[in-house]
């Protein structure tokens, strides 16, 4: 399935976002993808954050901090957000398996420095923030009432090329 | 320069370096539960790639939710199932036979010092117990895993962590890890391989060293790591007797893979544990951990023994000589799931079981059970379990549930007093 890189972002501002508050494990019963749809970020609980709210309806990039989706390995998390049409996550870091999982899905989790991160919540205050991403310049653009950010970012030429190629099996089944 | 001992497994099995810093590996194990792989298996149905690199190298177990609560879940055992049988995997465990996986594969002798291990489940890091690099993964590594035998790491950087001294009486494995957890940090050891030395792992059995390496993924760790020693090779040679002339010979085998005295390390870290207290956590994140004397009186509703941390022989043994000629407090229900059949069977054999009985705990089958408040033992709004499993987040036993972890010595004596309780002091 063809990815969408960008659009309006919605903001969870904590660290350790982990698998169980992103999808608990309950609803691992599901054997599709599409399945999970209703479940995204249940069991987060944040200050002005309702996960049946229209701004998460809308959303189509998570920004959030640091070692986002730590816990368990289950691909659910980025599965959650690929059938909600948020294919895009942009935090300070991740733990190891979930920034795996979304390469290996073919959407992006997109590092940026702290300092960068707080520019871009930051930005937040100036209404509603949308997002786009230049993945070939490496660049994230991110707009606000009239105000306009722009950040670089690093990513690994694998990573780079799981999501050109539309995720790991696509690649691997091609290579090996 | 010397290397570590993940970065001679790596360089053993490496297939494809596609991009500098990206190391494609060959896999000798590739283990499946039914939770994460029905999802892989319909993507390769779809993709019209219904294959299996490997009938011997892939291993399967029902065990998050069994026996099967309803029909969702007797579908994804159904799933499983007819895979494994389809693909003619002989090594598949469903209901009779099966366990937690962390602790059956183990069991069964599957894994190797120097192997390549993957599953989808992140507590696969417990197998580098044996010399291992074992790594959780999400259901797309996995998917390739099966139909390729490969999968693609950085290459991790590691974390040599020195535990020195002696653990006083009374403190165990649980309660280092839980320390070194707190001292690391949820994501100190991200992308890092946690290479655990020192004379207090050398005088760990195997299943000492598995609850150690189970709990490396709550540090963020890809895989935690213990050199193969006699030990290891002991609770290998039923399996490999045929292929070495003695157990000197495996041990010398097996040595090859030791990290180098010149290995160069991320960082090293040196704990003298001798003065370690049993350690209990608090909030929501495995990292909140204090010495089980600031949490005690803390009162709980259910005990929860058993799951890939703490439901082996040694921990039910530990549980059952406190639990021994006393009862349960009546405001609490204790659960314990003995991890694997031949667990269950050795406990009823050596009096285990009906301990637990008299105690008042109820006695499930081998299962992953309450530890994901997937299947049973889930707790209620408000209610508080204290917990030999390795996961304390909001929600994880049941929603608006609050669980402590510590090790199966504290959970016996908080079981018997229904308060947090230091065993040491009973």
């Amino acid at each position: 399935m063809k990815k969408t890189f960008g659009g309006p972002a919605i903001f969870l501002d904590r660290s350790d976002i982990n698998t169980d508050e992103i999808i608990p494990a309950k609803y691992l019963t599901e054997v599709t993808k599409e399945a999970l749809k209703p479940y995204i970020l249940e069991d987060l609980k944040l200050d002005g954050f309702d996960p049946k709210g229209e701004k998460l309806k809308k959303a189509r990039v998570v920004v959030s901090r640091e070692n986002f989706g730590c816990g368990s390995s289950r691909e659910h998390a980025p599965w959650v957000f690929e059938v909600n049409d948020v294919h895009t996550i942009i935090a300070q870091s991740y733990a190891r398996i979930f920034r795996q999982n979304t390469f290996n899905g073919g959407m992006l989790a997109i590092e940026l420095p702290k300092a960068d991160l707080d520019r871009l919540f930051a930005l937040e205050k100036e209404g509603e923030v949308t997002i786009s991403v230049d993945l070939d310049g490496q660049k994230v653009t991110a707009v606000a009432g009239g105000k306009t950010e722009t950040f670089s970012f690093e990513i690994s030429p694998f990573d780079k090329a799981l999501v050109q190629a539309g995720g790991w099996v696509e690649f691997a089944d091609a290579r090996y | 320069m010397g290397k570590t001992i993940a970065e001679k497994i790596f360089a053993a099995h490496l297939r494809d370096e596609p991009f500098p810093g990206t190391k494609v590996l060959n896999l000798d194990r590739v283990l499946c539960h039914e939770i994460t792989t029905p999802v892989a298996i319909a993507d390769l149905e779809a993709r019209g790639k219904d294959r299996i690199f490997d009938p011997d190298k892939i291993k399967a177990v029902i065990d998050h939710v069994t026996p099967s609560k309803d029909s969702k879940t007797a579908l994804q055992a159904k799933m499983l199932r007819d895979w494994a049988r389809r693909h003619q995997i002989k090594d598949f465990f469903d209901i009779g036979h099966n366990g937690v996986c962390h602790a059956i594969f183990p069991e069964k002798g599957y894994i190797r010092p120097g192997f390549t291990v993957i599953m989808g489940d992140s507590h696969t890091c417990t197998h580098g117990a044996f010399g291992a690099f074992a790594a959780g993964v999400g259901t797309t590594d996995l998917e390739v895993g099966i139909l390729k035998g490969v999968c693609a790491f950085r290459e991790p950087a590691t974390i040599r962590v020195n535990l020195t001294g002696t653990l006083p009486q009374g403190v165990y494995a649980k309660d280092a890890i839980l320390f070194i957890i707190g001292q690391v940090g949820v994501n100190g050891a991200t992308d890092r391989v946690l290479e655990f030395q020192g004379p207090i792992i050398d005088a760990m059995s195997m299943d000492a060293r598995m609850t150690l390496c189970n709990m490396a993924i709550e540090a963020g760790a890809t895989c935690g790591i213990c050199m193969p020693d006699m030990t290891t090779v002991n609770y290998l040679w039923p399996f490999i007797q045929g292929e070495f002339k003695s157990k000197e010979a495996a041990l010398e085998e097996y040595r090859k893979w030791i990290s180098d005295d010149d290995a160069v390390y991320d960082k090293v870290l040196d704990f003298d544990l001798s003065t370690l207290e049993p350690q209990v956590t608090y909030d929501y994140k495995p990292d909140c951990v204090k010495s089980v004397g600031e949490m005690a009186g803390t009162k709980v509703d259910q005990i929860y023994i058993g799951t890939c941390t703490n439901g082996r022989i040694e921990d039910l043994r530990v549980v059952a000589a406190i639990l021994k000629g006393r009862k349960i407090a009546e405001t609490v229900r204790g659960i314990v799931s003995p991890a694997t059949p031949k667990i269950f069977s050795d406990a009823l054999a050596e009096g285990i079981i009906q301990i637990f009985m008299e105690a008042g705990f109820c006695v499930t089958n081998p299962t992953c059970g309450a530890c994901l408040g997937m299947s049973n033992g889930v707790l209620a709004e408000g209610e508080v379990c204290a917990s030999t499993s390795n996961r304390n987040f909001r929600g994880r036993m049941g929603k608006g549930g609050m669980v402590h972890l510590m090790s199966p010595a504290t959970a016996a004596a908080t079981a018997i007093k229904g308060v947090i309780t230091d065993a040491r002091t009973l």
